[in-house]
């Protein structure tokens, strides 16, 4: 069967992400980056309980440049897996899966989770005495 | 057409995923155990924890209701990670052995990781300050 110079289907050069698609995907990708962060919770928990010295390592860690863009993407990716969950929490129930609500519900979601981590952000640089 | 199915496979209502829902009511389940939990630690780490010495955060730590919560954190935590995690793995890891070894992987590393945790905050527990 020949099936040369046919175009393919979906044509990927001028396909259109849905909103809807994409915040599904960063919903599975905040929750991977999120598994990585609770081994770091785990890893501060044993720094405590092993004593000052580790504590002290811990501490510099999350102090340090890296540690902070850590925890502001953790901050991040928390409070958008956060607001979408809540989001899958309502679909499960049956409910906001007409095309357009779940549309504009995707921008509700990017919202309230921008607004939720620049808060953070500053609070947290803030009880830091602006950057320690 | 006749149904070849015995009553117990109609009973158990396994289909072609072979499990049940015992899958999803757990990941529903630690999703919205962690939705306090969660809000609360964040709140926590900024509020108290982030800028306090060690002998602060072992203070925060060893109170009883605080303790009790962060083992009910890490326990929701790595069972929700660890159910979210072997879907995804389900999804996109298609040969067969890969697939049972990343499952098996992943399910022995967050178990591995929530025992870490718990038993961190029982030595801070029992050991004390």
């Amino acid at each position: 069967m020949k099936t040369a110079d046919r175009p393919l289907s979906p044509h990927l050069q001028i396909y259109k992400w849905p909103l809807t698609m994409a915040t599904s995907i960063m919903h599975r990708a905040s929750g991977m980056w999120l598994s990585i962060g609770s081994a770091a919770l785990v890893f501060w928990l044993i720094c405590a309980a092993l004593g000052p010295d580790s504590y002290a390592i811990a501490q510099s860690f999350f102090h340090s440049g890296w540690g902070i863009a850590l925890l502001m993407l953790w901050a991040m990716a928390f409070f958008y897996h956060l607001c979408n969950g809540i989001r899958h929490l309502f679909w499960d129930a049956g409910k906001g899966f007409d095309i357009h609500v779940a549309h504009d519900v995707s921008w509700v979601v990017i919202g309230i989770a921008a607004a939720c981590t620049i808060v953070t952000w500053i609070f947290g640089f803030i009880v830091m005495g602006g950057g320690a | 057409m006749s149904n070849y199915r015995t009553p117990l496979r109609e009973v158990r209502g396994y289909g072609s995923a072979h499990h049940g829902t015992g899958h999803w009511i757990a990941q529903r389940f630690t999703a919205i155990a962690l939705i306090p939990l969660l809000l609360w630690f964040c709140f926590s780490l900024l509020y108290t924890v982030f800028t306090a010495d060690y002998a602060g955060a072992i203070a925060w730590i060893h109170q009883p209701w605080i303790m009790l919560a962060l083992i009910l954190l890490v326990s929701a935590v790595f069972y929700h990670s660890s159910l979210g995690l072997q879907v995804i793995v389900e999804d996109y890891v298609h040969t067969k052995w890969l697939k049972t070894a990343t499952l098996i992987v992943l399910r022995l590393f967050n178990f591995l990781l929530a025992i870490a945790g718990i038993l961190a905050v029982l030595r801070i527990a029992f050991v004390g300050v």
